[in-house]
């Protein structure tokens, strides 16, 4: 298929992508002839059993060397499919009925299911965890997603779910281990250092004073990850969504911009998230009058 | 502290709320289902010394625990200058009750820095502050040298005294101190005792001091509260009850 005859098969289905295409175009001072250089190749199921033989492989390998996983990868394997299957076709209704209500309907899950899931990793858990935890989600996602989608991308509708679910996907998957980091951090720090903690307290510190240490720790501990992936990427291995990109025949030069903007977001999401999840749930671990729940009083 | 805030005596007697510096009525401490205090009675007096003495897990840290507020007792009612703890901001307390643990614990920094934390916690600054770090040096009996030392550098004794310096700047009217010699040699230890007699001679300042020590106690106190397994067993004039 000719560049033309793909870009206007693009027009006629997505005018949203077209119009990107003729921005990007104008920016790169005409650099970049083109946005999607070749279809995607398509897989049929028969082609999924054909690859279910590398699973196979590795199935066989865990039994040969008797690692007691070969179970486990199986179902993981049957899981997997099965997950991804239904993703699909949940994903090709809510883009069919492209309809606001649904879409943020769809956010409003996937938002929860990353709160219990940054909540499930905590040693000690509550509802006030989970319900603060699923706010800081809210607040660090929400806004990173509202400024990508509208100010940066700017899609249209605002609710163009192509744009919003995977965006979303990976800004609160990343939000959401950082919560969990920070939130696991700052408990071990706080329970580690109990010691100099009390030892502020007992000066009448208040228990922000007194936990700074392990607040900073906390927050480093959920950042780092991010300032680390900003730092080699590209160089150790192409990002997931980038090499989607490129794999669905859109240009490298176009899959960077998008990768770019990704790579921002998340630092900004995770920073969000991170920093609510650590000043709101300090408060979890002091009581009203300033004394360290940890450790369950005196020693 | 005026004259007409009287109060009972834990045997109905009336005293002046001036000569007073904790009451503890039927004061009771649990932790996870054990309990740590039990039918504790005590009048703590001010401007003097009092030993908690007793073995270890007699009560002794989770009393002083107690006096400025790191934990609130499951039940009973402790006073300070006649008026319930709980009737203070709890960082007002912590300001006037310093607390000296058995195990210092220094934070990041030099020496100097520990007491400018403390110093800045206690709302301190300006151009006294130098004075006030050597004042406080001074009187917890640390070489003035070790001021610029990094604070994990310092020996288990010297972190002892500048904890107690730390504690000191911010110029507390009680000093709680746990087991304040444990760490430190038979020499230290008396050099901290004659620094803690000189601070209550000078400064009129009340100590509450643990020991499990028999003879530390009789060096310096003034009264002593025998406590054994949570429970006072003896308190009063320090002459009647280390006899």
């Amino acid at each position: 298929m000719s560049w033309p005859e793909v870009t206007g098969l693009i027009a006629t289905k997505d005018p949203l992508l077209a119009s990107l295409q003729q921005r990007l175009g104008q920016a790169a001072g005409g650099l970049e002839p083109e946005i999607l250089q070749s279809p995607i190749l398509g897989l049929s199921w028969l082609d999924l059993v054909a690859a279910s033989g590398l699973v196979l492989l590795a199935v066989g390998i865990a039994r040969w060397q008797r690692i007691g996983l070969a179970g486990s990868l199986i179902v993981g394997a049957v899981r997997s499919v099965v997950q991804l299957a239904l993703v699909g076709y949940v994903l090709v209704y809510i883009f069919e009925i492209d309809q606001w209500w649904l879409v943020l309907g769809a956010l409003a899950i996937m938002l929860a299911v990353a709160a219990r899931e940054a909540v499930r990793r905590q040693e000690e858990r509550s509802l006030r965890l989970y319900g603060m935890t699923g706010l800081a989600l809210l607040v660090g996602s929400g806004f990173t997603l509202f400024y990508v989608s509208l100010v940066i991308v700017r899609i249209e509708p605002w609710y163009n779910p192509r744009y919003l679910i995977p965006l979303f996907g990976m800004i609160v998957g990343n939000a959401m281990n950082a919560a969990a980091l920070a939130h696991e951090r700052l408990a071990a720090e706080l329970k580690s250092r109990r010691g100099e903690v009390e030892a502020y307290l007992a000066l009448g510190a208040t228990a922000a004073r007194a936990s700074r240490g392990p607040t900073r720790s906390a927050l480093r501990a959920a950042l780092i990850p991010t300032v680390n992936s900003l730092m080699v990427v590209g160089l150790v291995a192409l990002p997931g969504m980038m090499t989607g990109q490129i794999l669905a025949g859109v240009s490298p030069l176009l899959a960077i911009r998008y990768q770019i903007v990704v790579m921002f977001m998340l630092a900004s999401a995770v920073a969000v998230s991170a920093v609510i999840v650590v000043l709101w749930n300090r408060r979890l671990f002091f009581t009203p009058d300033e004394q360290l729940r940890i450790g369950g009083g005196p020693a | 502290m005026s004259a007409d805030l009287i109060t009972a005596g834990g045997d109905g007697s009336m005293s002046a709320v001036s000569d007073t510096a904790f009451r503890l009525r039927d004061v009771r401490q649990e932790k996870s289902g054990r309990v740590l205090l039990r039918d504790i009675d005590l009048v703590l007096p001010r401007g003097r010394i009092t030993v908690l003495l007793g073995s270890s897990g007699a009560g002794k840290t989770s009393l002083l625990r107690l006096l400025n507020r790191l934990d609130d007792p499951a039940a009973g009612v402790i006073s300070y200058l006649g008026r319930s703890l709980d009737e203070y901001s709890v960082t007002e307390l912590r300001r006037r009750v310093g607390f000296v643990f058995q195990t210092p614990v220094m934070f990041a920094g030099s020496v100097r820095d520990n007491l400018h934390e403390a110093a800045e916690i206690a709302g301190l600054e300006g151009e006294e502050l130098p004075k006030r770090v050597r004042e406080a040096l001074k009187l917890a009996g640390l070489d003035p040298a070790l001021e610029d030392r990094p604070s994990h550098e310092l020996s288990v004794g010297e972190q002892q005294r500048a904890t107690l310096a730390r504690t000191l700047i911010g110029a507390p009217e009680v000093l709680l101190l746990d087991e304040p010699t444990s760490a430190l040699d038979p020499e230290s230890s008396e050099f901290l005792l004659d620094s803690i007699q000189r601070l209550r001679a000078e400064r009129g300042i009340t100590v509450i001091l643990s020991t499990h020590r028999l003879h530390e106690a009789l060096a310096v106190a003034d009264e002593a509260v025998r406590l054994s397994g949570g429970a006072v067993e003896e308190s009063g004039e320090a002459s009647d009850v280390l006899a």
